[in-house]
């Protein structure tokens, strides 16, 4: 089971509360936990990643243990303590605005 | 029992706005959608407890809303908006070709007879199409494809088209106009499209005459005389009685060449409401008083209308879909300003009252009377 926390925004986009458990099948990574998080949440399509590319958004960032992994390609394994559901992927709104 | 309900778009969330058809005692709804830029809500014409909403951020991009209970419960639709073949290229600040790439739905217009078809206006300027009630959206890409699109240069707001109007007297009939590239019509149902900007002048391009490369701000159309037009224009304000093949120059004694809403009162085809700017550059009303102008003989000569609004000190701005008239008699007249406020007024503009003074920044106001 993967965990997940989403932005404000899109939790209640979502109409969830806190964080989120997704199966995901073989070792999870970016790709793979948000293509069910889109699966279980469609309205969330187009919001964290490209419709068609699946790049992410500009202002969207991964955290998880404590790094940025923003930066990693899609189908980078996720950390094992993510993958054990110890710790949650957090998908992450940048700090901008007003 | 008849009422109003007013739907507004801010930068931080929607409203709903509800009164009697007296139109005092208003009820406020909201926010919905809080924190997002709602660009606009528009209800549909067939069943009005269907509304359209567009919604997004930076963050996350474009969001789809549809109410089917007057506003009260939404749903989230699809946004993929996703241009038809090859994007193109329009032409960037600096005289480079930039590929078209979607940023977001400024304007939604629902079919007059179907709540499951809208058509959507979206920066970079094209239009979409749904039929189902917002669930799948598809691109006409005829207005995109168009010869002089590769020419077309973005306004200060971004390259957005703002305006769509169907004419209720021809299916085929769609304008559409597009800052800073101008106005269009298809009269194929959105299949083929032709510039309609004779008679327009702009002083701030080349060719003050040309084709295409004008900032329209605002177009309005009576349902019962589809060929006269009347526009909002980054310079001056026009009318058409040919359904759009040639303009002229209705400003008369507007206090400034420059605004952006304008809008017709359904009671009288005549009677059209414009808010004069001051230049296109300080963005406010003249002298520091808001005032709304009104022509009731279709253009030309023009009266303030300022009884409760502030006449001092007034430095904000109203947007080109921030108006709209309802259909009650007499018509009561809607605007909301960059400072928050939405302005009502129940007597056709003679006096004016706020009904809510301190939302955040109004994008969009469309009013929907209810029987």
């Amino acid at each position: 089971m993967i965990r997940v926390v989403l932005p404000a925004h899109l939790r209640k986009l979502a109409q969830v509360g806190g964080e989120l458990q997704l199966e995901v099948e073989g070792p999870p990574t970016q790709r793979s936990v948000l293509d069910a998080l889109e699966a279980s949440y469609p309205m969330l399509r187009g919001t964290i990643r490209d419709h068609v590319s699946k790049e992410r958004r500009p202002f969207i960032r991964f955290f998880a243990c404590e790094q940025d992994l923003s930066h990693d390609p899609p189908d980078t394994p996720l950390p094992e303590a993510v993958a054990k559901g110890a710790e949650p992927l957090l998908v992450v709104g940048a700090v901008a605005g007003g | 029992m008849s009422g109003v309900r007013v739907l507004v778009g801010t930068r931080k969330g929607a409203f709903v706005l509800t009164a009697d058809a007296k139109r005092k005692g208003w009820s406020v709804d909201g926010p919905h959608f809080g924190g997002w830029e709602v660009y606009h809500v528009k209800g549909s014409p067939a069943d009005p407890n269907r509304i359209y909403a567009s919604q997004s951020t930076g963050w996350h991009g474009q969001v789809i809303q549809r109410s089917n209970d007057g506003g009260k419960t939404w749903e989230t639709l699809d946004n993929k908006f996703l241009y038809e073949g090859e994007p193109g290229t329009h032409k960037w600040y600096d005289g480079t070709p930039r590929p078209f790439e979607f940023k977001r739905v400024w304007h939604l217009e629902p079919s007059l007879t179907d709540p499951d078809t809208v058509y959507a206006g979206v920066e970079d300027a094209a239009i979409f199409l749904t039929s189902d009630g917002g669930h799948n959206w598809k691109e006409l890409p005829g207005l995109r494809r168009h010869k002089t699109a590769p020419d077309w240069q973005p306004g200060a707001g971004g390259m957005c088209l703002h305006t769509i109007i169907l004419d209720p007297s021809n299916p085929q009939r769609i304008f559409a106009a597009i800052s800073a590239a101008g106005a269009f019509r298809s009269d194929d149902a959105g299949k083929t499209w032709r510039p309609i900007n004779h008679g327009l002048r702009s002083e701030g391009i080349p060719d003050p005459d040309a084709e295409v490369g004008h900032c329209v701000h605002r177009i309005a159309m009576h349902p019962s005389r589809p060929n006269v037009l009347f526009m909002q224009k980054h310079w001056d304000v026009m009318r058409s009685d040919d359904a759009g093949d040639s303009w002229r120059e209705i400003s008369g004694n507007l206090p400034s060449d420059f605004g952006f809403p304008i809008d017709i009162n359904p009671q009288e085809p005549d009677t059209i409401y414009v808010v004069p700017i001051k230049s296109d550059t300080e963005h406010y009303p003249p002298e520091g008083k808001l005032r709304v102008y009104r022509s009731r003989n279709g253009g030309n000569e023009w009266e303030a209308l300022t009884r409760g609004l502030p006449q001092s000190d007034c430095y904000l701005n109203v947007l080109r879909d921030a108006m709209a008239v309802d259909a009650l008699n007499p018509g009561g007249v809607y605007f909301g300003t960059s400072g928050g406020q939405v302005y009502a007024s129940a007597d056709a503009g003679d006096s004016w009252a706020p009904i809510v003074r301190d939302l955040p920044a109004v994008l969009s106001v469309e009013v929907q009377t209810l029987q």
